[in-house]
């Protein structure tokens, strides 16, 4: 697996994470794990407005064959969703980097720091 | 398994591999375990690509994974038809039969498919069901029948619109067979008993032959333009939508045949084999619960075991198969529920997360079949 931003964060159940201004943490999943769980047919995304903790199930993404959760890298609160993926689920295979899923306003954006850069989850996914 | 145990151990699973293995994992395979085999998910271009270019054009399937098995002696036919519902002992040479074994209860040990050739019945069977069932047969049929396992052999399924164009230039003579027909061939010098068959719904054909040119035959019809490799996930959308049923699914030793749609396979005329007395009992009187197609109205898939209610939040039965249909663009299902709520266009719900989904009761299949019948 190559490629992986540089400018993103990863957490070990396969989600990015962008910190952008404002302590807005943009969150979506990885390559990998579109890869993993191939065609994606439908997204459940949080509602806006909703508090979640750090590693939190706060969404799920359901492929032909199965369905996995989603959680929140950070706690917050979630701030805006990508309406698209609705109707467009598919996005997310076609560039899981840009198809983002939902964005939080951290409490603590430090809480980014446990999370992996590019190279660690390079060599979590690839093992 | 390490050398220094000295207890004896649960049976260790062998995860077998067909003689495709190879050729899946060239082709790109995501490949997961079945029923004690590595089998193809699917291939790179994903499971809505491969289920929509077998209703568009042509799909090889490796289903080598399915028992096969050949039964020979003059009580074969007369032995096999005590076991089942179909009247075997009529089935013409050239012929196939889908049927079920049953159970004293009238359950559903499996659902196979025999086809007679000249003397010789062959019958296919479900991959996680191959053990039980050889043994039951085994033991169930008597001493001048013999049963010859053809773990020795592949099992190739071209299925889609396409298919018959290309047997056409490798096997012209297959192309003569009607739906569920089968016959002997030889495809470039390979030999193989060809059936007109498939689980898609499409036309399609079967190709049964000995492993070693299992890859041969593989590459041989994956070389025409029209053919594309498909894997299990597909495999399984297609026989959804084509109202198929699955055992361990829709189909298992606690559900009749009657239960589960297939009333069809039983004959008033034939009343000697396990369980007649129950599934006649149950076509004149009818059974309490009923397998039925959903209608998914939302967006989010339905799944397997997903509860399902009525409209005064009764619970009715539950999904016995769910998943996206990439033929509708909209999730479908198959359920097991009460004969009472079993009405065409009626209106029931599930839920799923906490989200209260509606179900349209509809009729099967989904998507019409398009079998090769004159």
């Amino acid at each position: 697996m190559s490629d992986l931003p540089e400018n993103l964060k990863y957490a070990k159940t396969h989600e990015w994470a962008k910190l952008e201004s404002d302590n807005v943490v943009r969150v979506g999943i990885t390559e990998f794990a579109q890869a993993e769980l191939g065609d994606l047919v439908f997204i459940e995304l949080p509602k806006v407005g909703r508090v979640v903790k750090a590693d939190e199930q706060c969404a799920v993404v359901e492929s032909v064959k199965t369905a996995s959760d989603l959680f929140s890298p950070v706690s917050g609160e979630i701030v805006s969703v990508n309406e698209e993926l609705s109707d467009a689920p598919e996005q997310v295979n076609d560039d899981a980097y840009d198809a983002w899923l939902f964005c939080v306003k951290a409490d603590n954006p430090a809480e980014l720091d446990t999370l992996l850069d590019a190279s660690a989850y390079g060599q979590l996914i690839a093992e | 398994m390490a050398s220094y145990s000295t207890v004896s151990l649960p049976t260790v699973t062998t995860i077998h591999k067909t003689a495709l293995y190879e050729l899946h994992i060239e082709l790109g395979a995501k490949m997961v375990p079945f029923a004690d085999y590595q089998m193809p998910l699917q291939y790179s271009k994903g499971i809505i690509h491969e289920h929509l270019h077998c209703r568009n054009q042509a799909s090889l399937f490796d289903i080598s994974h399915m028992g096969q098995c050949s039964l020979k002696g003059s009580s074969a036919a007369i032995g096999l038809e005590k076991l089942t519902p179909a009247i075997i002992s009529r089935l013409g040479s050239g012929r196939q039969q889908y049927t079920v074994l049953t159970n004293s209860d009238g359950g559903i040990i499996d659902d196979i498919v025999v086809t007679r050739l000249g003397q010789e019945l062959t019958i296919v069977v479900n991959a996680a069901c191959k053990e039980k069932d050889f043994k039951h047969l085994r033991k169930q049929l008597s001493n001048d029948c013999q049963l010859q396992e053809l773990s020795e052999h592949a099992l190739l399924a071209l299925q889609g619109p396409s298919s018959s164009h290309v047997l056409q230039q490798v096997a012209p003579e297959a192309c003569r067979l009607q739906f569920m027909q089968a016959c002997r061939t030889e495809i470039d010098d390979i030999p193989c008993m060809i059936s007109r068959s498939g689980y898609t719904g499409e036309d399609g054909f079967e190709i049964s032959l000995p492993n070693r040119f299992a890859e041969k035959m593989a590459r041989i019809l994956l070389n025409f333009p029209e053919v594309e490799p498909a894997g299990l996930g597909a495999r399984d959308t297609l026989r959804l939508e084509a109202g198929l049923s699955l055992y361990g699914h829709e189909l298992d030793e606690k559900t009749t045949p009657i239960e589960a749609g297939l009333s069809w396979l039983i004959k008033n005329t034939h009343q000697s084999y396990p369980g007649a007395g129950t599934l006649l009992n149950q076509m004149q009187n009818g059974t309490e619960i009923q397998r039925v197609g959903l209608l998914v109205e939302a967006k989010m898939p339905v799944r397997e075991n997903a509860p399902v209610f009525d409209n005064e939040d009764k619970l009715v039965g539950r999904v016995t198969s769910g998943s996206f249909s990439p033929s509708l663009g909209r999730p479908i299902a198959l359920a097991l529920i009460d004969t009472e709520a079993a009405v065409i266009g009626a209106t029931l719900f599930t839920r799923v997360r906490n989200n209260l989904i509606k179900l349209t009761v509809c009729d099967l299949p989904f998507v019409p079949h398009r079998y090769h019948r004159s």
